[in-house]
């Protein structure tokens, strides 16, 4: 009888963060009640526990935020050198590598994501995306956007709930380093970062206004869209509320990014070196429980090595450990809300229903919270409803094909554009997929990479405009006529 | 096993008629590829597994019981390997719960020295072999050498394979010389064979895709267990190699049904560092190899650090080198 | 008795053929100026013209966008020197579409010429002047290069018949978008021509599609076309382009707005030089990683 190596709890501690009751809105520098004190609560998913009361942003309190942000941008922000800004931001990235272990602490109790995941991905990569765009503030005229590039003033950002803090990076480093000053909504499950986010502000002496963070549901966004004091609008979430945002800003001059939905095609060639093929998909889709718009749902395997990947990807995934979020041996974390986990649990019923096999390993699940367990679907085909919609969620549905040709043109065949993997042993190979497929970003023999030097954004109905590098600029900046 | 039988075997498992080089190099380049990126980034995600209270007491056991306490060194003397073998039997004399190691690893002339020192104990012997650590020799010279150990009563022979001819190619060279050792591994009548170790000196092998295929070659010519390195050359033992020969060993095991063994060597120093490999063979291999019998450490440093930690685990103070015996 | 002109039937210019309008509608197409004078009868596009225009310009993309930059810039300096070779023609039909003296016709004409021929050098330069390696925090190649976006809804300015139609086709077209565009409703002759350039030019079939017709008409359909992928707005002068914006929405397609403060609309002044805007609107970029290893 061989002895089995259980993993003791090895959870993180909470006590390294401190949670308030409640929250204010982070305006002017302040934390001010919301005009009409409404407040809604965030919970930890993994526990159901409530967390905090959050305010709830009013209209008036989006129109307050848009003023502060508009006097910060008129007295501060836009009449100060690069340099300074930049220092600003420096200061940014050294108190969120300060505070590291707070913020990743407080992540994954609002997230429901593995500490593992917060601590070594997305409070690290946020760091690192302002310490990437602190250098650009005093160089905007190197970025190859015209001789006097020129910031756009009051920018919007809206930001989603599966990586918050990271997203509120990507949005704000980018936003402050071309000199905009920033309205900033994030997800209503997830405000507690964006919050502690504020506090660092205040410890780095940011100018009271150049950041204001209101929390709120839709109808926050919405009014953080329609407001007329805003220049530009950010949004990262689902493809819907992106044409939604498209249509409300029709016919004025806001300009507008939009980064949203995805249903990546992760190919797999027969000469793929395999082992890390498989470590690709089961990163490519359970990094974060599915929770990324880039995530590689559809894996597209080549059918003369479809059993063995199969058996390997389902071996792999016995090893997955899904469970408590705090303990840093977990590999999947919570579902993020009961609506979310709704959403999942009706596509997966409809792979069911529409004939694709369902496979699941061994888990077992906690009692209380959200979760889902590690799913793959074989058999599917183009036209289930889980090879076409985004899932979201910790669910992979296996496609087969059989020539090159025949791999682009699945991986090509939706509305999405986001991204795509490739897992070949032939450089020629890789580089004509990489060429043929419409995708924002391509991973070849790899996935989930991210860094702040890398552009990141869609082609069709996953968003248009950057976020990162060089072209990540561009949507902060007025660069050029319209001629 | 004779060489013929290992050949016959290959023979079949390849599905040729002859086993030449071109069908050995046909069947090794078939292996899929290796991505060096893919395979060091999960290695290093392996290694952030936190391994708390219980399962660290019963990992660091489990350790200290897969140890091959090693010495080889010019500077051998009959003295020092008995040095060893007592500690190798009584790790800890303050905690007689302490288990013992798995094998004491010399060079083939002190094979004597330690099977005395060692009997009546279940700790094995081993004998590196083959003109260790380079493995420039001849066969017949290579072969005296097993034998040799052996004959003095080496429960386990670690041979190295000729670099030389699998960097150039010689596949069947190298299948031959392995298949050769394991022969003269063997005892006649119903005495135990030498369990053959094989050590590919990844360090010399310069890709992972070599790494791979000298796994399966040595796999294919009948090695017990395959080890990384010789502790001579650095880099010895690392964790994407090591992961990439138990990966070896678990598809070896899905293709024949046989297992093998795995022992990373040289470079392994501390307890979180035997804890990580800990992790790969479960996660990896799967917790079949997480016994003594198909996992191995080559050390030497490496106990007194297990020690310590145990200590601590027990007294749940810090311990210190004065409070651990050297050999 | 001076010889009689043989006149010419302006018909669209549709996957490289000249057909007339599948509605068999036309309009009748006068001169500007104080004293209008007949020139033409033009087609009359409908909805199913576009829809045409759209399979042609998708059909087109793929040969299109796949050609060497070096071979585009070829296929446009083609194109510039046919259009050199007509440029009395054009002249003509400039002064008679805007209602201009010939010399003020000519300067437009030279600059149309001009501006085509800066945008056919652009194609092998969009690459190394948008695109970069990205120094990334790990063991891999990074690189990031523009792409085209695919099919792109065009409407022409409404004033500047040659110019400005040459102004929003080309960007759009050197990094291998193809394009269908909705020429001047009142001003399409030199749209027309333009075409019989581009057939004559190495221009592959469908990377140019050209609908004569009311704008007003036409460009809901094009806005609302699920294979479009942009839309340019330019000649929505007389429009409500928030709408066509709006429906643009639906899709998701990447919109330039037409010139202007606020909700108004105006044609701008082609004869600044451009810059990069224009081709930058119409490309995607495509980032793809590599890990680097032995």
């Amino acid at each position: 009888m061989t002895p089995k190596f259980e993993y003791a709890p090895a959870p993180e501690s909470r006590s390294v963060v401190d949670i308030a009751s409640s929250y204010g809105l982070f305006i002017g520098g302040d934390f001010v009640d919301p005009t009409d004190g409404k407040s809604f609560k965030t919970v930890n998913p993994a526990t159901e526990e409530k967390l905090a009361d959050v305010s709830e942003a009013s209209a008036a309190d989006v129109d307050k935020a848009v003023r502060a942000a508009r006097r910060a941008y008129d007295r501060t922000w836009s009449r100060m050198s690069g340099a300074e800004r930049g220092k600003y931001l420096y200061r940014i990235a050294r108190l969120l590598q300060e505070r590291a272990r707070e913020f990743a602490v407080l992540e994954t109790l609002d997230n429901g994501k593995p500490i593992k995941e917060s601590r070594d991905v997305d409070v690290p990569t946020a760091a690192a995306h302002f310490f990437y765009h602190a250098g650009w503030a005093d160089k905007l005229e190197y970025a190859g956007l015209g001789p006097a590039p020129k910031s756009l003033g009051v920018v919007g950002q809206v930001i989603p709930w599966n990586f918050p803090l990271l997203m509120l990076a990507w949005k704000i480093a980018p936003a402050l380093a071309t000199g905009n000053t920033v309205v900033l909504k994030p997800a209503e499950t997830t405000p507690l970062t964006a919050l502690l986010f504020a506090e660092v502000c205040r410890q780095a002496d940011l100018p009271p206004g150049v950041v204001n963070i209101v929390t709120g549901a839709g109808p926050t966004g919405q009014a953080i869209v329609d407001h007329p004091g805003v220049d530009k609008i950010a949004f990262t979430g689902s493809t819907d509320v992106g044409k939604a945002i498209a249509r409300a800003v029709a016919g004025t001059r806001k300009r507008v990014t939009l980064e949203l939905g995805g249903k990546a095609a992760n190919i797999v060639f027969d000469d793929a070196a395999i082992d890390q093929a498989v470590e690709g998909i089961v990163n490519g889709i359970f990094f974060n429980q599915g929770h990324v718009c880039c995530a590689g749902s559809r894996l597209l395997v080549q059918e003369s090595i479809a059993d063995d990947v199969v058996h390997r990807l389902q071996r792999r995934l016995r090893t997955l450990r899904v469970g408590d979020p705090m303990d840093k041996n977990t590999d999947v974390g919570a579902i993020n809300s009961a609506a979310q986990l709704a959403r999942i649990t009706e596509l997966t019923d409809a792979g069911v229903a529409e004939g694709a096999q369902r496979w699941s390993p061994d888990v077992e699940l906690p009692k209380r919270g959200y979760w889902f367990a590690p799913t793959v679907f074989t058999g599917v085909s183009q036209t289930h409803r889980i090879a076409r919609e985004e899932i979201f969620g910790p669910v992979l549905s296996v496609l087969t094909f059989r020539t090159p040709d025949e791999a682009v043109a699945k991986a090509n065949n939706t509305p999405y554009g986001l991204s795509a993997g490739i897992w070949s042993e032939k450089g020629s190979r890789i580089l004509a997929i990489a060429d043929k497929l419409r995708a924002g970003v391509v991973w070849a023999n790899t996935f989930n990479r991210f860094d702040p030097t890398s552009p990141f954004g869609g082609y069709k109905e996953s968003g248009y405009g950057r976020e990162g590098g060089r072209q990540g600029l561009a949507a902060y900046l007025d660069t050029e006529g319209t001629h | 096993m004779s060489p013929t039988s290992a050949t016959s075997q290959a023979r079949e498992l390849l599905g040729v008629s002859s086993l030449t080089n071109k069908a050995l190099r046909t069947w090794l380049y078939g292996l899929p590829g290796v991505d060096q990126v893919g395979l060091e980034g999960r290695a290093a995600a392996l290694a952030t597994r936190s391994i708390k209270t219980d399962s660290k007491a019963w990992a660091i056991d489990t350790a200290i019981g897969m140890i091959d306490l090693t010495t080889l060194e010019g500077a051998d003397t009959p003295g020092k390997v008995r040095s060893l073998c007592a500690k190798a039997e009584l790790p800890d004399p303050t905690d007689l719960s302490t288990p013992q190691v798995a094998a004491v690893c010399v060079y083939g002339d002190l094979v004597g020295v330690a099977k005395d020192a060692l009997r009546g104990s279940d700790i094995n012997v081993a004998a590196v072999a083959t003109a260790f650590p380079s493995g420039r020799a001849t066969l017949p010279v290579k072969l005296a050498d097993t034998r040799d150990a052996v004959e003095a009563g080496a429960d386990e022979v670690d041979m190295v394979i000729d670099r030389g001819a699998f960097l150039a190619g010689d596949y069947r060279l190298v299948f031959d010389q392995i298949a050769a050792v394991k022969q003269a591994c063997a005892r006649p009548d119903d005495a135990p064979d030498a369990h053959l170790k094989v050590i590919l000196e990844t360090g010399e092998l310069a890709t992972y895709d070599n790494v791979r295929r000298a796994s399966w070659l040595a796999m294919l010519a009948g090695a017990d267990f395959i080890k990384t390195s010789t502790g001579k050359i650095q880099p010895a033992a690392t964790m994407p190699v090591t992961l990439l020969m138990l990966e070896a060993v678990r598809d070896w095991r899905e293709l024949t049904g046989a297992m093998v063994g795995v022992k990373p060597a040289g470079g392994i120093r501390t307890s979180k560092d035997a804890l990580r490999y800990l992790v790969m063979v479960s996660e990896i291999a799967g917790d079949d190899w997480l016994t003594p019998q198909w996992f191995r450490f080559g050390a030497s440093s490496l106990l007194t650090d297990l020690l310590l930690q145990r200590q601590k685990l027990r007294t749940g103070a810090y311990s210190g080198a004065d409070y651990v015996t050297i050999d | 008795m001076p010889r009689l002109e043989v006149r010419k039937t302006y018909k669209l210019y549709i996957g490289g053929k000249f057909p007339r309008s599948e509605s068999g509608r036309s309009y009748e197409v006068s001169s500007a100026g104080r004293s209008p004078k007949f020139l033409a009868n033009a087609a009359q596009g409908s909805r199913k013209d576009i829809r045409d225009a759209v399979v042609a310009a998708r059909g087109a993309v793929k040969g299109w966008s796949g050609a060497t930059a070096y071979n585009r810039g070829q296929v446009l300096y083609r194109v510039g020197e046919v259009l050199e070779g007509r440029r009395d023609q054009f002249i003509a039909e400039v002064a008679a579409s805007e209602g201009l003296t010939k010399p003020q016709a000519t300067k437009l004409v030279d600059a149309a010429i001009d501006r085509w021929v800066w945008y056919a050098g652009w194609p092998d330069k969009l690459a190394q002047v948008l695109g970069n390696l990205n120094p990334v925090a790990g063991p891999y190649f990074d690189i990031s290069a523009p792409e085209p976006t695919g099919v792109v809804g065009v409407l022409a300015p409404q004033d500047s018949s040659l110019l400005g139609l040459v102004s929003v086709i080309a960007p759009a077209i050197v990094s291998g978008n193809t394009v269908v565009v909705v020429a001047s409703e009142d001003r399409p002759l030199p749209a027309i021509s333009l075409g019989e350039v581009l057939a004559t030019s190495d221009v592959p079939a469908g990377v140019v599609n050209i609908v004569t017709g009311r704008t007003a008409e036409l460009a809901p359909w094009l806005a609302s076309h699920a294979d479009v992928n942009a839309l340019d707005l330019t000649g929505a002068t007389e429009l409500p382009w928030a709408e066509l914006e709006a429906s643009a929405a639906e899709t998701l397609k990447r919109v330039v707005r037409p010139a202007g403060d606020g909700s108004g609309a105006e044609e701008p002044d082609w004869l600044v030089t451009p810059d990069l805007s224009r081709m930058h609107a119409f490309l995607e970029t495509k980032t793809v990683w590599h890990p680097k290893g032995m």
